[in-house]
Protein backbone atom coordinates (compact mmCIF):
# COMPACT_ATOMS: atom_id res chain seq x y z
CA UNK A 1 0.00 0.00 0.00
CA UNK A 2 2.76 2.37 0.95
CA UNK A 3 4.58 1.45 -2.24
CA UNK A 4 1.55 2.32 -4.30
CA UNK A 5 1.19 5.66 -2.58
CA UNK A 6 4.85 6.38 -3.10
CA UNK A 7 4.63 5.42 -6.74
CA UNK A 8 1.52 7.56 -7.22
CA UNK A 9 3.12 10.53 -5.58
CA UNK A 10 6.26 10.26 -7.63
CA UNK A 11 4.29 9.93 -10.88
CA UNK A 12 2.24 12.95 -9.93
CA UNK A 13 5.20 15.05 -9.02
CA UNK A 14 6.95 14.04 -12.24
CA UNK A 15 3.89 15.15 -14.17
CA UNK A 16 3.74 18.40 -12.28
CA UNK A 17 7.39 19.01 -13.05
CA UNK A 18 6.89 18.29 -16.73
CA UNK A 19 3.94 20.60 -17.01
CA UNK A 20 5.37 23.32 -14.92
CA UNK A 21 7.97 24.24 -17.50
CA UNK A 22 7.11 27.78 -18.49
CA UNK A 23 5.85 27.73 -22.06
CA UNK A 24 6.17 31.41 -22.58
CA UNK A 25 9.51 32.82 -23.27
CA UNK A 26 10.20 36.15 -21.73
CA UNK A 27 8.94 39.13 -23.64
CA UNK A 28 12.26 40.47 -24.79
CA UNK A 29 13.37 37.17 -26.25
CA UNK A 30 10.21 36.62 -28.21
CA UNK A 31 9.98 40.08 -29.62
CA UNK A 32 13.53 39.71 -30.80
CA UNK A 33 12.53 36.49 -32.51
CA UNK A 34 9.50 38.11 -34.06
CA UNK A 35 11.52 40.97 -35.44
CA UNK A 36 14.44 38.94 -36.69
CA UNK A 37 12.69 36.01 -38.24
CA UNK A 38 8.96 36.30 -38.68
CA UNK A 39 7.41 32.93 -38.09
CA UNK A 40 4.32 31.32 -39.49
CA UNK A 41 0.91 31.87 -38.07
CA UNK A 42 1.03 28.49 -36.40
CA UNK A 43 4.31 28.86 -34.72
CA UNK A 44 3.68 32.41 -33.73
CA UNK A 45 0.52 31.30 -32.09
CA UNK A 46 2.63 28.69 -30.38
CA UNK A 47 4.46 31.40 -28.54
CA UNK A 48 1.51 33.62 -28.18
CA UNK A 49 1.30 34.37 -24.58
CA UNK A 50 4.15 36.68 -25.30
CA UNK A 51 2.92 38.03 -28.63
CA UNK A 52 0.92 40.74 -26.97
CA UNK A 53 4.11 42.41 -26.03
CA UNK A 54 5.79 41.39 -29.26
CA UNK A 55 3.13 42.90 -31.46
CA UNK A 56 2.91 46.07 -29.53
CA UNK A 57 6.61 46.52 -29.92
CA UNK A 58 7.08 45.67 -33.55
CA UNK A 59 4.92 47.62 -35.98
CA UNK A 60 4.97 44.90 -38.64
CA UNK A 61 3.81 42.04 -36.47
CA UNK A 62 0.18 42.66 -37.05
CA UNK A 63 -2.64 40.81 -35.41
CA UNK A 64 -1.68 37.45 -34.10
CA UNK A 65 -3.02 37.93 -30.64
CA UNK A 66 -5.82 35.90 -29.13
CA UNK A 67 -8.44 38.53 -29.59
CA UNK A 68 -7.87 39.31 -33.22
CA UNK A 69 -7.58 35.74 -34.33
CA UNK A 70 -10.77 34.74 -32.62
CA UNK A 71 -12.48 37.72 -34.19
CA UNK A 72 -11.25 36.53 -37.53
CA UNK A 73 -12.70 33.18 -36.65
CA UNK A 74 -16.20 34.36 -36.22
CA UNK A 75 -16.06 36.69 -39.14
CA UNK A 76 -14.49 34.37 -41.59
CA UNK A 77 -16.29 31.19 -40.73
CA UNK A 78 -19.56 32.78 -41.74
CA UNK A 79 -19.64 32.72 -45.51
CA UNK A 80 -20.13 36.16 -46.93
CA UNK A 81 -19.69 38.06 -43.73
CA UNK A 82 -17.08 40.48 -44.93
CA UNK A 83 -18.19 42.99 -47.47
CA UNK A 84 -15.98 41.65 -50.22
CA UNK A 85 -16.97 38.07 -49.92
CA UNK A 86 -20.67 38.71 -49.62
CA UNK A 87 -20.76 40.87 -52.69
CA UNK A 88 -18.67 38.47 -54.71
CA UNK A 89 -20.20 35.18 -53.79
CA UNK A 90 -23.75 36.31 -54.38
CA UNK A 91 -23.44 38.81 -57.17
CA UNK A 92 -21.83 37.09 -60.08
CA UNK A 93 -24.13 34.22 -60.81
CA UNK A 94 -24.83 35.92 -64.12
CA UNK A 95 -23.69 33.24 -66.54
CA UNK A 96 -25.15 29.81 -66.30
CA UNK A 97 -22.10 27.89 -65.10
CA UNK A 98 -19.95 30.75 -63.78
CA UNK A 99 -19.63 31.56 -60.12
CA UNK A 100 -17.10 33.39 -58.01
CA UNK A 101 -16.17 32.46 -54.49
CA UNK A 102 -14.20 34.64 -52.14
CA UNK A 103 -12.06 32.77 -49.69
CA UNK A 104 -11.89 33.77 -46.06
CA UNK A 105 -9.72 36.73 -45.29
CA UNK A 106 -6.92 34.88 -43.54
CA UNK A 107 -5.18 36.69 -40.75
CA UNK A 108 -1.44 36.27 -41.11
CA UNK A 109 1.30 37.83 -39.14
CA UNK A 110 1.73 40.39 -41.87
CA UNK A 111 -1.94 41.25 -42.38
CA UNK A 112 -5.01 39.94 -44.14
CA UNK A 113 -4.80 37.79 -47.25
CA UNK A 114 -7.91 37.07 -49.27
CA UNK A 115 -8.28 35.14 -52.50
CA UNK A 116 -11.21 34.93 -54.88
CA UNK A 117 -11.75 32.21 -57.46
CA UNK A 118 -13.96 32.02 -60.50
CA UNK A 119 -15.45 28.63 -61.23
CA UNK A 120 -16.82 27.77 -64.64
CA UNK A 121 -18.54 24.43 -65.05
CA UNK A 122 -16.81 23.04 -62.00
CA UNK A 123 -13.31 24.22 -62.98
CA UNK A 124 -11.36 27.15 -61.60
CA UNK A 125 -10.68 29.51 -64.49
CA UNK A 126 -9.33 32.45 -62.57
CA UNK A 127 -8.08 33.34 -59.16
CA UNK A 128 -7.33 36.78 -57.89
CA UNK A 129 -6.05 38.24 -54.70
CA UNK A 130 -8.49 40.66 -53.11
CA UNK A 131 -6.33 41.61 -50.14
CA UNK A 132 -2.63 41.34 -49.51
CA UNK A 133 -0.55 42.84 -46.75
CA UNK A 134 1.48 45.83 -47.89
CA UNK A 135 2.69 46.86 -44.51
CA UNK A 136 6.39 47.11 -45.27
CA UNK A 137 8.95 46.95 -48.04
CA UNK A 138 9.73 43.30 -47.51
CA UNK A 139 6.08 42.46 -48.06
CA UNK A 140 5.91 44.50 -51.21
CA UNK A 141 8.93 42.74 -52.54
CA UNK A 142 7.52 39.31 -51.84
CA UNK A 143 3.99 40.05 -52.89
CA UNK A 144 4.96 41.66 -56.15
CA UNK A 145 6.44 38.44 -57.40
CA UNK A 146 4.44 35.96 -55.40
CA UNK A 147 0.96 37.12 -56.22
CA UNK A 148 0.97 36.92 -60.02
CA UNK A 149 2.58 33.49 -59.86
CA UNK A 150 0.08 32.37 -57.29
CA UNK A 151 -2.79 33.50 -59.44
CA UNK A 152 -1.56 31.54 -62.43
CA UNK A 153 -0.69 28.49 -60.42
CA UNK A 154 -4.09 28.12 -58.87
CA UNK A 155 -5.48 27.70 -62.32
CA UNK A 156 -2.75 25.24 -63.26
CA UNK A 157 -3.25 23.31 -60.08
CA UNK A 158 -6.94 23.01 -60.69
CA UNK A 159 -6.35 21.88 -64.24
CA UNK A 160 -4.71 18.83 -62.84
CA UNK A 161 -7.72 18.61 -60.50
CA UNK A 162 -6.20 18.99 -57.07
CA UNK A 163 -8.53 18.15 -54.19
CA UNK A 164 -6.47 19.63 -51.38
CA UNK A 165 -3.23 21.50 -50.89
CA UNK A 166 -0.44 20.48 -48.52
CA UNK A 167 2.23 23.03 -47.87
CA UNK A 168 4.17 24.97 -45.35
CA UNK A 169 5.54 27.83 -47.37
CA UNK A 170 5.54 30.73 -45.05
CA UNK A 171 5.18 33.33 -47.75
CA UNK A 172 1.99 31.93 -49.12
CA UNK A 173 0.50 30.34 -46.06
CA UNK A 174 -2.21 32.96 -45.96
CA UNK A 175 -2.76 32.61 -49.66
CA UNK A 176 -3.02 28.84 -49.51
CA UNK A 177 -5.45 29.03 -46.62
CA UNK A 178 -7.62 31.58 -48.32
CA UNK A 179 -7.45 29.64 -51.58
CA UNK A 180 -8.40 26.45 -49.78
CA UNK A 181 -11.34 28.21 -48.22
CA UNK A 182 -12.46 29.49 -51.63
CA UNK A 183 -12.29 25.91 -52.93
CA UNK A 184 -14.21 24.88 -49.84
CA UNK A 185 -16.90 27.40 -50.56
CA UNK A 186 -17.24 26.21 -54.11
CA UNK A 187 -18.21 22.84 -52.65
CA UNK A 188 -20.39 24.16 -49.84
CA UNK A 189 -23.97 23.69 -50.76
CA UNK B 1 -14.22 12.63 -22.72
CA UNK B 2 -16.50 12.49 -25.72
CA UNK B 3 -18.53 9.38 -26.10
CA UNK B 4 -19.57 8.25 -29.50
CA UNK B 5 -22.61 6.19 -30.15
CA UNK B 6 -21.92 3.69 -32.85
CA UNK B 7 -24.48 3.82 -35.61
CA UNK B 8 -26.30 0.56 -36.23
CA UNK B 9 -25.00 -1.13 -39.36
CA UNK B 10 -27.80 -0.31 -41.72
CA UNK B 11 -25.33 0.16 -44.56
CA UNK B 12 -25.26 -1.96 -47.66
CA UNK B 13 -22.48 -4.54 -47.75
CA UNK B 14 -19.37 -3.97 -49.82
CA UNK B 15 -20.79 -5.99 -52.65
CA UNK B 16 -23.93 -3.88 -52.79
CA UNK B 17 -21.87 -0.68 -52.66
CA UNK B 18 -19.70 -1.89 -55.51
CA UNK B 19 -22.71 -2.72 -57.59
CA UNK B 20 -24.45 0.55 -56.83
CA UNK B 21 -21.53 2.81 -57.48
CA UNK B 22 -21.23 3.14 -61.25
CA UNK B 23 -24.89 4.05 -61.53
CA UNK B 24 -24.85 7.16 -59.33
CA UNK B 25 -22.53 10.14 -59.56
CA UNK B 26 -20.46 10.95 -56.48
CA UNK B 27 -21.26 14.22 -54.75
CA UNK B 28 -18.75 16.27 -52.86
CA UNK B 29 -19.41 18.60 -49.96
CA UNK B 30 -17.18 20.80 -47.81
CA UNK B 31 -17.47 21.94 -44.22
CA UNK B 32 -15.13 24.60 -42.85
CA UNK B 33 -14.53 25.99 -39.40
CA UNK B 34 -11.75 28.06 -37.93
CA UNK B 35 -10.37 26.17 -34.91
CA UNK B 36 -6.93 25.92 -33.28
CA UNK B 37 -5.86 29.08 -35.06
CA UNK B 38 -6.37 27.69 -38.56
CA UNK B 39 -9.13 26.87 -41.00
CA UNK B 40 -10.11 23.21 -40.76
CA UNK B 41 -11.75 21.92 -43.90
CA UNK B 42 -13.59 18.67 -44.13
CA UNK B 43 -14.46 17.44 -47.61
CA UNK B 44 -16.78 14.49 -47.99
CA UNK B 45 -17.49 12.43 -51.09
CA UNK B 46 -20.62 10.29 -51.09
CA UNK B 47 -23.51 9.36 -53.31
CA UNK B 48 -25.74 11.66 -51.26
CA UNK B 49 -23.80 14.20 -49.21
CA UNK B 50 -26.92 15.86 -47.80
CA UNK B 51 -27.55 12.93 -45.44
CA UNK B 52 -28.20 14.00 -41.85
CA UNK B 53 -25.72 11.49 -40.43
CA UNK B 54 -22.97 13.22 -42.45
CA UNK B 55 -24.03 16.57 -41.01
CA UNK B 56 -23.97 15.09 -37.56
CA UNK B 57 -20.54 13.51 -38.03
CA UNK B 58 -19.16 16.82 -39.34
CA UNK B 59 -20.57 18.55 -36.28
CA UNK B 60 -18.89 15.98 -34.03
CA UNK B 61 -15.59 16.43 -35.86
CA UNK B 62 -15.55 20.16 -35.18
CA UNK B 63 -16.80 19.69 -31.61
CA UNK B 64 -13.92 17.30 -30.96
CA UNK B 65 -11.39 19.76 -32.34
CA UNK B 66 -12.83 22.59 -30.27
CA UNK B 67 -12.54 20.42 -27.19
CA UNK B 68 -8.92 19.62 -28.04
CA UNK B 69 -8.28 23.33 -28.37
CA UNK B 70 -9.81 23.95 -24.94
CA UNK B 71 -7.51 21.35 -23.44
CA UNK B 72 -4.24 21.99 -25.29
CA UNK B 73 -4.17 25.50 -26.71
CA UNK B 74 -1.05 27.36 -25.71
CA UNK B 75 -2.38 30.66 -26.94
CA UNK B 76 -5.56 30.62 -24.92
CA UNK B 77 -4.90 31.56 -21.31
CA UNK B 78 -7.98 29.57 -20.22
CA UNK B 79 -6.88 26.26 -21.77
CA UNK B 80 -6.26 23.38 -19.42
CA UNK B 81 -2.61 23.12 -20.41
CA UNK B 82 -2.01 26.79 -19.71
CA UNK B 83 -3.77 26.48 -16.35
CA UNK B 84 -1.70 23.38 -15.59
CA UNK B 85 1.45 25.31 -16.34
CA UNK B 86 0.23 28.18 -14.22
CA UNK B 87 -0.46 25.77 -11.38
CA UNK B 88 -4.20 26.41 -11.39
CA UNK B 89 -5.02 22.77 -12.15
CA UNK B 90 -3.35 19.81 -10.53
CA UNK B 91 -1.82 17.19 -12.80
CA UNK B 92 -3.96 14.53 -11.18
CA UNK B 93 -7.13 16.42 -12.04
CA UNK B 94 -6.45 17.05 -15.70
CA UNK B 95 -7.99 15.52 -18.79
CA UNK B 96 -6.69 12.01 -19.62
CA UNK B 97 -5.70 13.39 -23.04
CA UNK B 98 -2.83 15.20 -21.34
CA UNK B 99 -1.13 11.95 -20.40
CA UNK B 100 -1.84 10.43 -23.81
CA UNK B 101 -0.27 13.36 -25.64
CA UNK B 102 2.64 13.60 -23.24
CA UNK B 103 3.43 9.96 -23.94
CA UNK B 104 3.26 10.59 -27.70
CA UNK B 105 5.63 13.54 -27.30
CA UNK B 106 8.15 11.43 -25.42
CA UNK B 107 7.77 8.61 -27.95
CA UNK B 108 8.25 11.02 -30.86
CA UNK B 109 11.47 12.34 -29.41
CA UNK B 110 12.79 8.84 -28.90
CA UNK B 111 11.69 7.50 -32.27
CA UNK B 112 13.26 10.39 -34.19
CA UNK B 113 16.49 10.18 -32.25
CA UNK B 114 15.88 13.61 -30.78
CA UNK B 115 15.30 15.33 -34.13
CA UNK B 116 11.76 16.09 -33.01
CA UNK B 117 11.07 17.45 -29.57
CA UNK B 118 8.11 18.88 -27.71
CA UNK B 119 10.41 20.76 -25.37
CA UNK B 120 11.43 23.95 -27.05
CA UNK B 121 14.66 25.41 -25.87
CA UNK B 122 16.20 28.46 -27.39
CA UNK B 123 19.87 28.79 -26.47
CA UNK B 124 20.19 29.78 -22.84
CA UNK B 125 16.56 29.19 -21.99
CA UNK B 126 14.74 26.68 -19.84
CA UNK B 127 12.99 24.13 -22.10
CA UNK B 128 9.28 24.81 -22.46
CA UNK B 129 6.75 22.03 -22.97
CA UNK B 130 4.98 22.71 -26.27
CA UNK B 131 3.05 19.67 -27.53
CA UNK B 132 1.55 21.66 -30.45
CA UNK B 133 3.53 19.66 -33.03
CA UNK B 134 1.92 16.44 -31.85
CA UNK B 135 -1.50 17.76 -30.82
CA UNK B 136 -2.50 18.90 -34.30
CA UNK B 137 -2.00 15.49 -35.92
CA UNK B 138 -3.40 13.68 -32.93
CA UNK B 139 -6.52 15.87 -32.88
CA UNK B 140 -7.17 15.36 -36.58
CA UNK B 141 -6.79 11.60 -36.16
CA UNK B 142 -9.23 11.65 -33.21
CA UNK B 143 -11.73 13.54 -35.34
CA UNK B 144 -11.15 11.35 -38.40
CA UNK B 145 -11.94 8.27 -36.30
CA UNK B 146 -15.52 9.58 -36.04
CA UNK B 147 -15.76 9.79 -39.82
CA UNK B 148 -14.59 6.20 -40.26
CA UNK B 149 -17.88 5.13 -38.63
CA UNK B 150 -20.06 6.85 -41.21
CA UNK B 151 -21.29 4.44 -43.88
CA UNK B 152 -20.58 5.05 -47.55
CA UNK B 153 -18.37 8.13 -47.39
CA UNK B 154 -14.85 9.08 -48.34
CA UNK B 155 -13.31 12.07 -46.60
CA UNK B 156 -10.35 14.41 -46.41
CA UNK B 157 -9.87 16.40 -43.22
CA UNK B 158 -7.36 19.20 -43.75
CA UNK B 159 -5.91 21.32 -40.96
CA UNK B 160 -3.77 24.09 -42.35
CA UNK B 161 -2.05 21.94 -44.96
CA UNK B 162 -1.76 18.70 -43.00
CA UNK B 163 -4.48 16.18 -43.60
CA UNK B 164 -6.02 12.78 -43.06
CA UNK B 165 -7.71 10.98 -45.95
CA UNK B 166 -9.96 8.03 -45.26
CA UNK B 167 -13.32 6.40 -45.71
CA UNK B 168 -16.29 5.20 -43.74
CA UNK B 169 -17.72 1.74 -43.35
CA UNK B 170 -18.46 -0.36 -46.39
CA UNK B 171 -16.02 1.56 -48.58
CA UNK B 172 -12.87 -0.54 -48.37
CA UNK B 173 -11.75 -1.26 -51.89
CA UNK B 174 -14.26 1.11 -53.47
CA UNK B 175 -13.31 4.44 -51.89
CA UNK B 176 -12.17 7.09 -54.38
CA UNK B 177 -8.69 8.58 -54.11
CA UNK B 178 -7.90 12.21 -53.37
CA UNK B 179 -5.31 14.26 -55.25
CA UNK B 180 -3.20 16.13 -52.77
CA UNK B 181 -1.12 18.92 -54.28
CA UNK B 182 2.18 19.48 -52.54
CA UNK B 183 3.19 23.07 -52.62
CA UNK B 184 6.59 24.02 -54.06
CA UNK B 185 8.47 25.67 -51.22
CA UNK B 186 10.82 27.45 -53.60
CA UNK B 187 8.16 29.05 -55.75
CA UNK B 188 5.22 30.23 -53.75
CA UNK B 189 1.90 28.79 -54.79
CA UNK B 190 3.25 26.38 -57.40
CA UNK B 191 2.30 22.76 -56.99
CA UNK B 192 5.52 20.73 -57.10
CA UNK B 193 4.07 17.25 -56.79
CA UNK B 194 0.82 15.45 -56.22
CA UNK B 195 0.02 12.45 -54.11
CA UNK B 196 -2.95 10.18 -54.77
CA UNK B 197 -4.25 9.02 -51.42
CA UNK B 198 -7.16 6.70 -50.65
CA UNK B 199 -6.36 6.23 -46.98
CA UNK B 200 -3.57 7.86 -45.00
CA UNK B 201 -2.05 11.12 -43.92
CA UNK B 202 -0.09 13.88 -45.62
CA UNK B 203 2.01 16.35 -43.62
CA UNK B 204 4.36 19.06 -44.81
CA UNK B 205 6.86 20.96 -42.69
CA UNK B 206 9.13 23.64 -43.88
CA UNK B 207 9.74 27.22 -44.58
CA UNK B 208 10.69 29.60 -47.32
CA UNK B 209 11.48 33.22 -47.89
CA UNK B 210 10.16 34.42 -44.56
CA UNK B 211 12.66 32.53 -42.44
CA UNK B 212 12.37 29.43 -40.40
CA UNK B 213 9.98 28.62 -37.60
CA UNK B 214 11.39 25.16 -36.94
CA UNK B 215 14.21 24.90 -34.45
CA UNK B 216 16.88 22.22 -34.50
CA UNK B 217 16.44 20.43 -31.15
CA UNK B 218 20.15 19.67 -31.06
CA UNK B 219 21.17 23.32 -31.07
CA UNK B 220 17.99 25.24 -30.30
CA UNK B 221 18.72 27.42 -33.33
CA UNK B 222 16.23 27.94 -36.14
CA UNK B 223 16.85 25.74 -39.18
CA UNK B 224 18.45 28.05 -41.71
CA UNK B 225 17.82 26.25 -45.01
CA UNK B 226 14.68 26.75 -47.05
CA UNK B 227 12.53 24.06 -48.55
CA UNK B 228 10.06 21.58 -47.17
CA UNK B 229 9.64 17.96 -46.21
CA UNK B 230 6.43 16.07 -46.93
CA UNK B 231 5.57 12.71 -45.46
CA UNK B 232 2.76 10.48 -46.70
CA UNK B 233 2.03 7.75 -44.21
CA UNK B 234 -0.64 5.84 -42.34
CA UNK B 235 -1.04 8.23 -39.39
CA UNK B 236 -0.96 12.02 -39.17
CA UNK B 237 0.77 12.21 -35.79
CA UNK B 238 3.76 10.35 -37.16
CA UNK B 239 3.63 11.88 -40.63
CA UNK B 240 3.81 15.29 -38.97
CA UNK B 241 6.56 14.28 -36.55
CA UNK B 242 8.68 12.74 -39.33
CA UNK B 243 8.10 15.71 -41.64
CA UNK B 244 9.26 18.13 -38.96
CA UNK B 245 12.29 15.98 -38.13
CA UNK B 246 13.10 15.53 -41.83
CA UNK B 247 13.13 19.25 -42.34
CA UNK B 248 15.76 19.52 -39.62
CA UNK B 249 17.98 16.73 -40.98
CA UNK B 250 16.71 15.10 -44.20
CA UNK B 251 19.55 12.60 -44.61
CA UNK B 252 19.42 11.29 -41.06
CA UNK B 253 15.65 11.00 -41.11
CA UNK B 254 15.61 9.21 -44.45
CA UNK B 255 17.76 6.50 -42.85
CA UNK B 256 15.70 6.43 -39.67
CA UNK B 257 12.46 6.18 -41.61
CA UNK B 258 13.64 3.22 -43.69
CA UNK B 259 14.17 1.43 -40.44
CA UNK B 260 11.39 2.77 -38.21
CA UNK B 261 8.65 3.94 -40.56
CA UNK B 262 9.06 1.85 -43.72
CA UNK B 263 5.38 2.29 -44.61
CA UNK B 264 5.76 6.07 -44.97
CA UNK B 265 7.28 7.97 -47.86
CA UNK B 266 9.36 11.11 -47.58
CA UNK B 267 9.62 13.86 -50.18
CA UNK B 268 12.15 16.60 -49.59
CA UNK B 269 11.78 19.68 -51.78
Amino acid sequence: MRKITLWLMSTLSALVLLFSYPTSRNATASSAVAAAAPTTTESSSGTTDSTDSATSQSPTGSATTDDTSSDATTESSTPGSSSTSSSSSDSSSSDAGTQTYAGDAVNTQWGLVQVQITVENGKITKSEVLQVPWSNHKDQEINSYAVPILNQETVDAQNSSIDMVSGATVTSVGYIQSLQSAIDQAHLS
Amino acid sequence: MTTTTLPLPTRPGPRAARAAQPAQPIQRRAFVEFIMGMPISLHVKAIDTSRTDIDQAAGNVFATLRKVDEVFSLWRADSELRRLQAGAVLAGECHPWQAEVLELCLGAEERTGGLFTAWRAAPGEVPAYDPTGVVKGWAIEQAAALLRLVPGISFCLNAGGDMVVGFGTGMRGVAPSWSIGIEDPHQAGRIAATAEVVEGAVATSGTAARGSHIADPRTGEAVSRSGSATVVGPDLVWADVWATAAFVDPAAVRDLMTERAPESSLTVL
